[in-house]
């Protein structure tokens, strides 16, 4: 993987990485900014995400109506992502028309508008991708549980940020927080496809070389204390169907124990997919479906972890049977877990699980999007190194310490527990 | 550097064996993976009134146990290797997509027709998954977005099959019995109309031979053809149904006709339009109208299915309900619009490079081809119709867009349907 591998560091301190791939003809441009909702304090909950909306309302040399067509104009699919830790955008083009996106990119780095009108419009946007969100009884449950598992760290608040604050943000709120984090010593430009890296390499350099270097962007650090015991949550709302999400502090992306948790995951709920793009395996014969949905304890079952700079949140969300209640499920999985702290799982377990890690990343290194994702998706929060090395970090993981995992980190004392309650008599 | 090519008669190899099964493949030796996907002639059209759901209810019971093998076993077999399969109902098909390591074809071409040939539908299995298709139903009938659609096709689709939800409603799944899964399965399930498409990083011939090994033999003598879809009476005026769901902080707007069928000649026509409508860049002209110049929705656009019959044309919005009515006005006043006056050459150009320019990018993935060549074959477009593709959209005039545009669409000739919490005080 890392031999046609071409990583730099422009005078401006833009980070670059390349990787020629010609199966087809397609490019694939991504470019991460070390700014997510994990940057912002209170009153300023949902900055990062909408500076990405108005990452699309244009420039005075790519104004608006034409910024958003130009690279569909081309062939080529565009979009743009907030996350937790960091921000991306992306253009997957013919390999013929990638100048476009490069272009583009390198310009609305420092000439994005943020016109006032346009801010404001954007406000009821916003508003209204919120709302779609708090129809789904999912996102409103993993919202309480979220914050209720973070007090002090930033990663207590939803990305799409506090109703309250997404009224009251103005302006100069959103355009201070593009200014601060949108310079290219805070960003990695990664792409992958068919292009000769030298000649990309000096379009990047005419591109991006006058762009010059701003302040270091000091990240927000709050260091979430450590849990004392368990934490429970419940929210009531419309429907028939209970949900339970367990979520356990996890090991940050970096820490060598987030790889046996990875696997530990993998036995319980199935293979974990960090894929954007590119399919996954099923999970039925997992630890937690056997004894809940088989069990007829829950209809389903599903988990996973995050790779983030500071110690996120393994999850486990459990669609409850109608004939049973989350306590149940709750009593299931806890015996489930105690089988893997009490003795270690056969080594033809893990060996299995490798096998479809192994398909997992096979099916996802197919697509050259999904490559130059992974690429700069692992700067974010480690180096690329952990995207090339992830196949032999995982198969490093003994027994031994999926079991020692199992034992610190899924302990009651360390999760938050959370329950949605239909309640059909909600007016 | 290796030059790609679009798929064609050239390197598509298209095979019928003796039971009426087609074969598609494309060799992508690039890759450690393949795809296996395809359908059967046995959908949803089959099945009566009151047993909505039983067609897809079926085809998800098929993986729960054959004659060889229980439900775990057939799972472990798959996932021990990486390897994924699903089932499930269409309206005029089956449908069924798996992959696998290339290394693993077998296993998945042998799963495969070993749980359509010889599936044992275990009565404890069939209960476990009522529970589920049940619990998937209450969820749906909460979802503003799936209750909007599910009335908009009531409204457009009076008296055809298209009306009917493919996973039924919760009246309809209890009263499926196991012994109506077991005689729909062996009345309907069949090699007859069967295609298969099989893409990746393995050798033609191998293939081949894995089909006709495990499927090759299959035979259902009483398999009954598709029968004809009848005719739909277009709407004469505007017909709207509001569904109120308490606790909805978003209401969703479906609205729209009945589109043109993937085979019709109006097809390429109506889709390339409705690009500029309501798909290019941020969903075209109803995205700047309601989301860029409104600021009322987070999501607007407008969408064509095609298919077999005559899908709808949709225009669909998330919105704050008490915007719902300002929402509905612009995208009647962009339908009016789209039927006075001829698009712009500018926009037809930039449409016509974006269908053309992503193609490739489309074809790009096993699953991305795998998916091409089913819709050659499904619509009879033929071996090099991606070839000719190009060419069939550089051919698109405005005139012929709008007098498209004219035929299907009319602003006071829509069915709406909205979905949310309209008695919320405030």
């Amino acid at each position: 993987m890392n031999e046609s591998l071409t990583q730099l560091k422009l005078s401006n301190g833009l980070q670059v990485l390349l990787k020629e791939i010609h199966t087809s003809p397609i490019i694939s441009q991504w470019i991460w900014y070390r700014v997510g909702s994990r940057d912002e304090v209170p009153g300023l909950t949902g900055a990062s995400h909408w500076v990405e909306h108005m990452m699309f309302k244009g420039t005075p040399e790519f104004p608006l109506g034409v910024l958003d067509r130009v690279v569909s104009r081309e062939g080529g699919y565009s979009n743009a992502f907030t996350f937790l830790d960091w921000t991306a955008y992306f253009e997957t083009l013919p390999a013929d028309k990638i100048d476009i996106a490069l272009r583009l990119e390198a310009d609305r780095m420092f000439n994005s508008v943020f016109e006032p009108n346009e801010v404001s419009s954007e406000r009821t946007v916003v508003i209204s991708e919120r709302q779609g969100s708090e129809n789904e009884p999912l996102f409103r449950l993993s919202e309480e549980v979220q914050s209720a598992a973070f007090r002090v760290h930033p990663y207590h608040h939803e990305i799409i940020g506090d109703l309250t604050d997404l009224y009251s943000m103005q302006r100069e709120d959103i355009f201070h927080h593009y200014r601060t984090y949108y310079v290219p010593n805070n960003a990695v430009l990664s792409i992958v496809g068919d292009f000769e890296t030298q000649s990309i390499l000096e379009r990047i350099r005419e591109l991006y070389e006058p762009l010059a270097a701003g302040s270091q962007p000091t990240r927000l650090v709050r260091i979430e204390p450590p849990q004392a015991g368990e934490r429970r949550v419940s929210v009531e709302g419309p429907g028939e169907t209970t949900y339970l999400q367990v979520s356990y502090r996890a090991p940050k992306a970096d820490d060598p124990d987030f790889f046996a948790l990875n696997l530990l995951d993998s036995l319980l709920t199935g293979p974990t997919n960090l894929n954007m793009f590119g399919g996954g395996v099923t999970n039925k014969t997992s630890r937690l479906y056997k004894a809940l949905v088989e069990k007829e304890l829950a209809v389903s079952v599903n988990g996973g972890l995050q790779a983030t700079i500071d110690p996120y949140l393994y999850t486990t969300v459990i669609t409850v049977h109608p004939k049973h209640t989350a306590s149940d499920c709750i009593g299931a999985m806890e015996a489930e877990i105690k089988q893997l702290q009490d003795a270690p799982p056969p080594v033809v377990e893990l060996e299995r699980a490798l096998k479809q890690a192994r398909a997992i990343f096979a099916y996802g290194s197919e697509s050259i999007s999904n490559l130059a994702y992974w690429m700069g998706f692992a700067e974010m929060f480690a180096s690329v190194d952990w995207f090339t090395t992830y196949l032999e970090r995982l198969a490093a993981v003994t027994p031994a310490d999926v079991q020692r995992l199992a034992q610190t980190c899924l302990r009651p004392q360390n999760r938050t527990l959370g329950v949605y309650l239909p309640n059909t008599t909600t007016p | 550097m290796t030059i790609h090519s679009l798929p064609g008669p050239d390197d598509i190899v298209r095979r019928e064996l003796s039971n009426g099964i087609t074969v598609l493949l494309r060799p992508n030796f690039h890759s450690l993976s393949v795809v296996v996907t395809g359908y059967l002639s046995a959908g949803a059209i089959f099945e009566p009134d009151d047993k909505l759901g039983l067609a897809s209810f079926t085809a998800l019971a098929l993986m729960r146990g054959t004659i060889q093998h229980d439900f775990q076993q057939i799972y472990d077999g798959l996932e021990s290797n990486g390897a994924s399969l699903g089932i499930d109902g269409g309206t005029h098909s089956i449908g069924f997509y798996g992959h696998a390591l290339a290394e693993d074809l077998d296993l998945l071409v042998g799963t495969l027709g070993e749980t359509l040939r010889q599936p044992v539908f275990p009565a404890d299995q069939v209960e476990r998954l009522r529970d589920q298709l049940l619990t998937s139903l209450a969820i749906r009938a909460q979802d503003t977005a799936e209750v909007a659609s599910l009335m908009f096709a009531e409204l457009v689709y009076v008296g055809h099959p298209y009306s009917r939800p493919e996973d039924g409603y919760p009246e309809t799944i209890r009263s499926i019995r196991r012994e109506d899964l077991v005689a729909f399965h062996e009345k309907h399930f069949g090699p007859s109309g069967m295609v298969i498409s099989i893409v990746g990083g393995v050798d033609t011939e191998q293939a081949l031979e894995s089909v006709t090994r495990f499927l090759g033999d299959w035979e259902n003598l009483n398999q009954p053809i598709q029968p004809d879809l009848p005719s739909l009476k277009p709407l004469s005026g505007t017909i709207s149904r509001q569904v109120n769901i308490p606790g909805k902080s978003e209401a969703d707007i479906v609205m729209g006709v009945a589109g043109p069928p993937r085979r019709s000649p109006d097809f390429l026509v109506a889709s390339l339009g409705n690009n500029i409508l309501g798909q290019f860049g941020m969903y075209g002209r109803i995205g700047e109208s309601v989301r860029e110049k409104s600021g009322l929705a987070y999501h607007a656009s407008s969408s064509l299915s095609g298919g077999i019959g005559p899908g709808p044309w949709l225009f669909i919005a998330g919105v704050d309900p008490n915007n719902i009515e300002k929402v509905i006005a612009l995208v009647r006043q962009e339908i009016t619009r789209f039927i006075n006056e001829p698009v712009t050459s500018e926009e037809l150009a930039d449409s016509q490079a974006n269908y053309i320019g992503r193609l490739p990018l489309s074809l790009e993935s096993n699953a991305g081809v795998a998916s091409a060549l089913l819709n050659l074959e499904r619509y009879s477009l033929g071996l090099d119709y991606y070839q000719r593709y190009p060419d069939l959209i550089r051919g698109i005039n405005p005139a012929e867009i709008l007098e498209t545009a004219q035929h299907y669409l009319h602003p006071d000739r829509l069915a709406i349907a909205t979905a949310g919490s309209f008695d919320t005080p405030g």
